[in-house]
């Protein structure tokens, strides 16, 4: 295919995925941003106040950015494993692998779809916490870099979930055992420096402690990360070490069919 | 120029099925060619490998003259699949799965409508365009997947099972668009179960069973080797017993219809007569099965016998 056919075939897997989510969009859109509106009324509003400061923040404002990050994350992936399930389930997955598409573009039009979804999640729930906080942005272009990049991540971790599932129970086994829990003890709500030093070694293990402090720091100029020593930059290193790992794995299992051919 | 070219084409699967056990076949550019067989002889394994759905064990496939190994991306755009079963999202519009389809073939947004529109209005399904596909019956299903297979105007279109479990008046509308297609150049390549289906439209023919190409001949040749035909007399009156007078092989289906089964040299001018002769009265004939029926039968329980022995 010619770089121009490939591109029009991007655009239109790309339009497919976003139609989708869209066409669903009282499942995909909204209870992101009612529960999230619910974490700001109980967490930020009622518990919040009682409990003040953390990290040096008010409360409700410490816990945005964890809260942006926990739906950009979960929705980026989410998006990608029931989408590509589902057509694999349906054996609709048939009418792109029967065409010239080269593998790269069918990952890339799956990863841009759940980073579609992710960042329009994410700007519906930024929009909700603006009427609970008046939010201000310390480093754009990092925050931007962290939101994308991290939505990339997961997109990819839902396609390669996605390849090797083959019941819906297969798909809701990672999200719920292995992403929750560390999305949840990853410093959305608490700052880790809270925890005794065991703990904090402990946490220092979760991948997206360090996805969510690099987000925390690109909105209020300070996070967990470097009162433990850490760089912002180590956690970059390590989303793009991650996204480059798990492209590397989707393309191969891509090619050696798995999951997708007999 | 040769539409596919298959050499050496085997495959087995994840515990020892041997699905394919070295096949070679070759289509000819613009041919309407049948690939015949029981179920589980093989035929959609080797779609399946020709389209990319499976992977092979070993062996060489060209469509085209273009190696799948050596320029897999050239090779798919000269190539059509209809599928067994429906495999598009049923929840989305008809009209937008047939131009997603032109889509990924890179077609401009302006070629996928014109395309879209040219073979959904071929396929009497244009005024279904904004419908979603899970309310379509199970033959407008099947034209939305042809349609589908053709937007990108391929060189070879392989139809696996295209008439399953349609009615009778959409196969034959769909029999007169393959015809005209095939007439305009494509080359087909037919998988069916309705073997008067194949006797109809296709020219050249293969029969594979259980991993086998068994004949691989001109419909013509194939139809020329049969050597005995059978009719249906349907009877003006009833009848219990069979004169003893006939030469030919009569069988009393019920007393209102006989089975005769003639040597192709003999005619059927004996028939009639004997039957006249014997005051027999008829009211009308026709074949039992198709001619291609019979020799498909015959070919695959041979197959079947040298395989046991």
């Amino acid at each position: 295919m010619t770089f121009l056919e490939q591109y029009r075939a991007l655009l239109t897997i790309l339009y497919k995925e976003i139609h989708r989510f869209m066409r669903i969009w009282t499942q995909t859109l909204i209870p992101p941003a009612v529960m999230i509106m619910l974490y700001f009324v109980i967490f930020g509003t009622l518990i919040g106040k009682r409990i003040g400061q953390m990290g040096g923040f008010d409360y409700m404002q410490f816990m945005i950015p964890g809260l942006i990050m926990m739906s950009v994350i979960s929705n980026s992936y989410s998006n990608v494993v029931s989408s590509f399930f589902g057509q694999k389930f349906a054996r609709s997955i048939e009418e792109l692998l029967i065409t010239p598409l080269p593998h790269y573009l069918i990952l890339l039009g799956w990863i841009l779809g759940g980073v579609a979804r992710g960042l329009m999640v994410g700007a519906i729930v930024t929009f909700v916490s603006l009427w609970f906080y008046d939010l201000t942005v310390d480093n754009w272009s990092l925050s931007i870099f962290v939101v994308v990049s991290t939505s990339i991540l997961f997109s990819l971790g839902g396609f390669l979930n996605a390849l090797f599932a083959e019941s819906f129970d297969d798909i809701s086994i990672v999200p719920t055992f292995i992403m929750q829990p560390l999305i949840y003890l990853g410093g959305v709500f608490y700052s880790i420096q809270l925890l005794p030093a065991f703990w904090q070694t402990i946490s220092l293990a979760n991948p997206i402690l360090y996805m969510i402090n690099a987000f925390r720091y690109s909105i209020l100029g300070s996070s967990d990360l470097e009162a433990l020593g850490f760089s912002i930059n180590y956690a970059i290193f390590m989303i793009i070490g991650f996204i480059i790992l798990l492209s590397s794995l989707c393309l191969w299992f891509l090619h050696k069919g798995r999951g997708i051919r007999s | 120029m040769k539409a596919l070219s298959i050499t050496n084409l085997k495959k087995e699967y994840a515990g020892g099925l041997q699905a394919l056990k070295g096949i070679d076949l070759e289509v000819q550019k613009g041919d309407f060619f049948a690939l015949l067989g029981p179920n589980g002889a093989g035929k959609s394994t080797t779609i399946g490998i020709i389209s990319s759905l499976v992977t092979k064990t070993s062996g060489q496939v060209k469509i085209l003259d273009i190696d799948i190994d050596e320029d897999h991306s050239l090779a798919k755009k000269k190539l059509g699949v209809v599928g067994q079963e429906v495999n598009f999202n049923q929840f989305e519009k008809v009209g937008d799965i047939i131009r997603n389809q032109a889509g990924y073939y890179g077609l401009s947004f302006k070629e996928a409508r014109e395309n879209t529109k040219y073979y959904m209005r071929k396929l009497d399904i244009w005024d279904k365009r904004n419908e979603q596909a899970r309310k379509l019956s199970g033959g407008m299903k099947r034209r939305v997947m042809v349609a589908k297979a053709l937007v990108n105007n391929p060189e070879l279109l392989i139809l696996d099972e295209p008439t399953a479990g349609v009615d009778i008046e959409l196969r034959r509308s769909l029999w007169d668009f393959l015809t005209e297609i095939n007439e305009n150049g494509t080359t087909i390549i037919l998988t069916t179960h309705y073997l008067e289906e194949a006797e109809r439209l296709c020219r050249n023919i293969a029969i594979i069973d259980s991993g086998e190409i068994v004949e691989n001949t001109s419909m013509q040749e194939l139809l020329t080797r049969l050597e005995v035909e059978t009719f249906l007399f349907d009877l003006a009156e009833p009848l219990n017993k069979i004169p003893d007078n006939l030469d030919f092989q009569v069988e009393l289906e019920s007393p209102h219809k006989l089975k005769v089964t003639i040597d192709k040299e003999k005619g059927l001018n004996t028939v009639f007569k004997g039957l006249s002769d014997s005051g027999i009265e008829i009211s009308s004939m026709r074949n039992e099965t198709g001619r291609l029926e019979e020799l498909f039968l015959g070919l695959v329980e041979s197959n079947l016998t040298s395989e046991s022995s």
